[in-house]
């Protein structure tokens, strides 16, 4: 599938709702492309000097919805957005999920739940296996489907079911690392600190494999390398 | 007056329609070896601009010449190659391997990151052996980080260089807000955006007025009124850096917010606004028509 144009164009919030500890930021989608899941878009931080990466969480037709951890002060910026003020968006960038699998699984941990519902969409809503730090984050499972949770100290790696999945999956670094060891194939989206999101600052390198990936580009979906 | 990007800020092999909408394309920094640069964590965001340390990523010098150039001469803007070593030999071989190339317009050399280690030798010692490698136009690129801007200019101009970059990045500190650590890998990083414009234009003021040399502006830019300061203050040329980050169509903005800024003071050709700062006819004009509207 050829990957849509990055576009840039000033949008318009059209809802910010909690979801758990998250929001869910809503914006009007004018003529920007949603891309593949698991790309994502620079979201322009009110009073930040530089844009922030988030991947896509769902799209409709006239709107494209991004799920928020208001962590920073460009995240919490974000998440402050009021219905009718504008922010820039840029994208959609860097490498999705590669969608020709047989036997899907989504797996997401925290945060990393954000790309999995446009995902769970494209891919027929196949099962899902989410893990949460609270029951108050555990909320965002319902953007969903057919997932099962799990709230620490239990693990999504002691819940993944047995048989032969095509694991997708995306979540904090200890839990890909886990998730790679059990589904050495699985595709992971991983996350860094952006600067540009479309590859000419080179800051967003993380070291996979031995080997620095510039996560805009050549991810933040990298496929685990041939063993 | 040409826009063009600051060295490391924009990779046009990634991002061509950006180099394209420049004036003239500078590589990042090539070393003569090749470098993976900095462990991740590499970027910080700050109050005030960015923290970087990227640390000199780069294919070095031989594949940079035979994969990297012959595609960048097909974006068809003219190409200033950054280099960077840790010797006074290493700047001559660098220059010596690109002098006869001829996509290349000019070499800019990197006497000043704050990611790698200082080379060794003077900074005139430095720019000697590059000129003594290449007839091809050399910039030195300058920390504003010295105890006088003016005098090293004077150094490198004497040095046989043909031009300035100022300036680079400052190094800073950035510290994770829950774990009091440092936020970078590598502790230290650059710092660019708005926090090194008056720095900058403190620096080009400085050196305009020891060397009169051509100086590419850079720090902090990223409004066409930023653009007419730097030239004001001696710049002849100004490169974009951070503001790209955030915003990749900014070349096209800046441009037609210095073409406002130049109607407005009813002025032709942004060449003539150079060394405003400075004082000359222009500025008493400007002082009289103050008086004239009290």
């Amino acid at each position: 599938m050829r990957r849509a144009r990055p576009r840039r164009a000033r949008v318009t919030v059209c809802g910010n709702e909690p979801v758990g500890p998250y929001r869910l930021l809503r914006v009007g989608r004018r003529s920007l492309a949603p891309g593949l899941p698991g790309q994502f878009f620079m979201l322009g931080a009110p009073g930040r000097l530089l844009p922030r990466p988030m991947s896509l969480c769902t799209v409709r037709p006239r709107e494209l919805a991004f799920l928020i951890d208001p962590v920073g002060p460009g995240s919490r910026a974000l998440c402050e957005l009021s219905v009718g003020e504008t922010l820039v968006v840029f994208g959609p960038l860097g490498r999705g999920f590669r969608l020709e699998v047989e036997r899907p699984l989504l797996v997401g941990g925290g945060i990393g739940v954000a790309p999995l519902p446009y995902l769970s969409e494209a891919l027929g809503r196949p099962p899902a296996v989410l893990g949460f730090r609270s029951p108050r984050h555990a909320e965002a499972a319902a953007l969903v489907p057919r997932a099962q949770v799990v709230v620490e100290p239990r693990l999504v790696t002691q819940a993944l079911p047995a048989g032969r999945f095509d694991v997708l999956a995306c979540g904090p670094e200890p839990m890909l690392e886990a998730v790679r060891e059990l589904a050495p194939a699985a595709q992971l989206a991983w996350e860094a600190p952006m600067a540009c999101g479309y590859g000419a600052c080179w800051g967003c390198a993380v070291e996979i494999d031995g080997r620095l990936q510039r996560l805009c580009v050549e991810g933040p979906v990298l496929e685990a390398l041939a063993a | 007056m040409r826009l063009l990007n600051g060295s490391g800020c924009l990779d046009a092999l990634v991002a061509p329609e950006v180099a394209r909408s420049l004036d003239t394309f500078v590589t990042k920094t090539v070393t003569p070896l090749p470098r993976e640069g900095s462990p991740p964590v590499r970027i910080a965001e700050t109050d005030v601009g960015m923290l970087n340390s990227i640390g000199l990523a780069n294919p070095g010098i031989e594949a940079f010449v035979s994969e990297a150039l012959p595609r960048l001469a097909e974006l068809g803007v003219p190409i200033w190659v950054s280099v960077g070593g840790f010797s006074d030999g290493d700047y001559a071989d660098l220059c010596a391997a690109l002098d006869d190339r001829l996509e290349v317009e000019a070499i800019e050399l990197n006497l000043s990151c704050p990611n790698v280690d200082e080379p060794a030798g003077s900074v005139g010692e430095l720019v000697i052996a590059a000129r003594g490698a290449t007839a091809k136009p050399l910039y030195a690129k300058l920390s504003p980080a010295v105890p006088s801007i003016g005098a090293l200019a004077v150094e490198v101009k004497e040095a046989g260089a043909d031009g300035l970059t100022l300036v680079n990045t400052i190094r800073g500190l950035s510290l994770d807000a829950r774990t009091l650590r440092p936020t970078l890998a590598r502790e230290f990083g650059g710092l660019s955006g708005p926090a090194l414009k008056p720095i900058a234009l403190a620096a080009i003021f400085a050196a305009y007025r020891a060397t009169g040399l051509p100086i590419v502006g850079l720090g902090g830019v990223s409004t066409g009124r930023d653009v007419l300061e730097f030239l004001a203050a001696g710049a002849s040329s100004v490169a974009l850096g951070t503001v790209l980050f955030g915003d990749p169509d900014a070349p096209a903005r800046i441009r037609s917010e210095l073409a406002r800024e130049l109607e407005s003071l009813a002025v032709v050709e942004a060449d003539n606004i150079r060394g405003r700062a400075h004082g000359g006819r222009f500025a008493e004009w400007l002082t009289l028509d103050r008086h004239l509207s009290v």
